[in-house]
């Protein structure tokens, strides 16, 4: 597989393989030891905001169909303390470093950037899918026009290239990215989980004790396909595709639907070596295929 | 590194009802604390999610794992046959804080000293290791274990522990009530308290130990995604102690538990 070159430009940094692993579902020291992190070509941090958050109470998880639920709730401790031992530590890998960047005002997710723009962080991956803001309650990722607010404040202070995270909870998801595109984002990437919710039929009970909660795996891949699929024909800039990629393949699908680069989330608690694994598995395709760039994977794909 | 493993199923017996006792060749497990788990990673794909499980007895080559059928994956498990493979993760989690100085100041040192193991339901399986580890290092064990109705891994204790009490709910074996209750009534007194079960339980015993003053830890469960630290799915409340003074913090039960001291635990929040 020496022949292979698997580098990809995305927004100006250079990566040198296109798989990442998904925010949230990554963790520098504990996914660490169940893999090498050089392998990949970039690492996803969990999303940090300005100040501690606690997240929700507990269950906070549950499996569904082909998928689970997730209501963590941002849980982190906090820029400050996400730099002294996070990034400390990531920052000697060799694989870039995106930070994933949560907040519930503009203010909130400025000065997280104010704050990363200091640090080795190669990208920073704007988080606006958080529903709870300070203009009437309106998730910033669901209307075009608060969504291009936030992208316009970060970008005039982020020292670095801004990836805008958007939701699959939307009518239109082009016009959202649409939107973040002309305020100046250098790359988007979709999908975030999809608002589910689960019933526990014998204690007729919600499952998660916050009710409702994210949706992720495999059961939200063709959503996730077809969303990447419509960015890609809306905007020119790069595209981070994710949401249920659990092989090789599936990377190779979400790169012909228009992905640059591909993010694993859900897979990584099903095996933690999935980012590696499946690194390993879109080599093996490439190969088989006869692909040797992954321009030539995209450019393969016709509809 | 952490270690996905193939094992092969070298057994796989109901030992009560609902309650199966499987054992897994696992040569290159590593090092194994009491009290740690592993990650079951089931054959339905459906079932997406890992299945954590206590270790209940391990020697060079084999886990043994004593579960109980509540759902799809543990009815998945049940059904596993003598030679057929089953996945399963290293050790995860910290286990019971018997080998060095750790916050209480426990010592390593157990001669002479007294212990109480206490487990209630499916509770019972880690006591097992941590009944043999402690008696390896000295203590003089006793086992005080509760169940609904049918008991298990009484004489698997019994090969550890000096004395065995055992309760049930309904009084059909041993003591009527639960395994804190006996404890009380019957005065089984002990120079440190280590427990898992229900968390009712688990807070009884910890009320005991804060009113004696003696030691105690308490295995905590939770729902779980990746087992590993990754996913911050599965948090519990500590109280932490500051120079402000005492805070509740948040710690993840798989990577920074599932034990804890009873005494750390903010049992209200
Ligand atoms: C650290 C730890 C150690 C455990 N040790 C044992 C043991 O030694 N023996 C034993 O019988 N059980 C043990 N459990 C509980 C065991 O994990 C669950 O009973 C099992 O996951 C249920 O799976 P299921 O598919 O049969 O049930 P379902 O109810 O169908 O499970 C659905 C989902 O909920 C999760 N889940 C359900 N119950 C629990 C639970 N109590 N804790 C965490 N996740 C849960 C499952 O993993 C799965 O994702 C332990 C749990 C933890 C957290
Ligand atoms: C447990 C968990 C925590 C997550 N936390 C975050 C987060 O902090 N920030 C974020 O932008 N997305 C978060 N996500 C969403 C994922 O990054 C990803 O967009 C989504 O899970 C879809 O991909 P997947 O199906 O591969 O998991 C989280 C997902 C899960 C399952
Ligand atoms: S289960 Fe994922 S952090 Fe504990």
């Amino acid at each position: 597989m020496n022949n292979l070159d698997l580098s990809v430009d995305f927004a100006g940094v250079t990566l040198k393989n296109p798989v990442t692993t998904a925010s949230g579902t990554f963790s520098a020291r504990e996914s660490g030891e169940f893999y090498d992190i050089n392998e990949l070509g970039a690492v996803i941090t969990k999303g940090v905001a300005s100040e501690p958050w606690a997240g929700n109470p507990t269950p906070r998880i549950a499996e569904t169909y082909g998928g689970m639920l997730n209501a963590v709730g941002l849980q982190n401790p906090g820029a400050v303390a996400f730099i002294e031992q996070e990034i400390s530590y990531l920052k000697d890998f060799d694989t870039r470093i995106i930070a994933n960047v949560a907040g519930r005002t503009i203010e909130e997710y400025c000065s997280v950037v104010e704050m990363l723009n200091e640090t080795d962080v190669a990208m920073m991956e704007i988080n606006i899918s958080c529903p709870n803001v300070k203009k009437g309650g309106i998730g910033f990722g669901t209307d075009p026009r608060m969504a291009a607010e936030v992208t316009k404040a970060v970008k005039a202070i982020s020292r670095k290239p801004i990836i805008i995270k958007l939701t699959p909870n939307v009518t239109d998801i082009t016009e959202i990215a649409k939107a973040v595109e002309a305020e100046g984002a250098d790359g988007v990437s979709l999908i975030n989980t999809l608002l589910g919710m689960k019933i526990d039929t014998q204690r007729k009970k919600p499952v998660l004790a916050n009710i409702m909660g994210g949706l992720s795996g495999p059961a939200v891949k063709p959503v996730a396909v077809r969303m990447v699929y419509q960015v890609r024909r809306a905007v020119n800039i790069p595209i981070m595709g994710l949401g249920g990629i659990m092989t090789g393949e599936d990377a190779a699908e979400f790169i012909m639907a228009g992905a640059d680069i591909i993010s694993v989330g859900t897979a990584a608690l099903v095996n933690p070596t999935a980012p590696v694994d499946i690194l390993q598995e879109l080599k093996l395709y490439m190969q088989e295929q006869g692909f040797k760039t992954i321009a030539d994977i995209r450019g393969a794909f016709n509809a | 590194m952490k270690k996905i493993l193939t094992g092969n199923v070298i057994c796989n017996d109901q030992i009560a009802n609902d309650i199966y006792k499987m054992q897994i060749s696992s040569s290159h497990m590593g090092t194994i604390r009491a009290g740690q788990f592993v990650n079951i990673y089931l054959e339905d794909k459906s079932l997406l999610l890992p299945r954590p499980i206590s270790i209940c007895d391990a020697d060079e080559n084999s886990i043994t794992i004593v579960y109980k059928v509540v759902g799809k994956g543990t009815k998945e498990l049940s059904a596993y046959k003598t030679n057929e493979k089953v996945r399963v993760s290293t050790p995860l989690g910290n286990g019971y804080f018997i080998d060095g100085k750790k916050f209480g100041g426990q010592t390593d040192d157990y001669k002479g000293k007294t212990v109480t193991v206490v487990g209630g339901g499916i509770g019972v399986p880690p006591m097992v290791l941590l009944a043999r580890k402690l008696k390896e290092k000295g203590a003089q064990v006793t086992a005080a274990i509760g169940f609904q109705e049918e008991p298990f891994l009484v004489e698997e204790l019994g090969k550890y522990c000096s004395e065995v009490y055992v309760a049930t709910d309904n009084g059909t074996s041993g003591f009527q009530g639960n395994a804190v209750q006996m404890i009380r009534e019957k005065n089984i007194c002990s120079d440190e308290y280590f427990s898992c079960g229900p968390k009712v339980m688990l807070r009884a015993l910890s009320d005991f130990c804060a009113e004696k003053d003696i030691p105690c830890q308490v295995s905590l469960e939770e729902r779980m995604g990746c087992g590993y630290g990754a996913c911050v799915g599965c948090t519990c409340k500590v109280k932490v102690k500051t120079e402000q003074g005492t805070e509740i913090q948040q710690r993840g039960v798989c990577k920074h538990g599932p034990v804890f001291f009873g005494e750390e635990v903010a049992w209200d929040e």
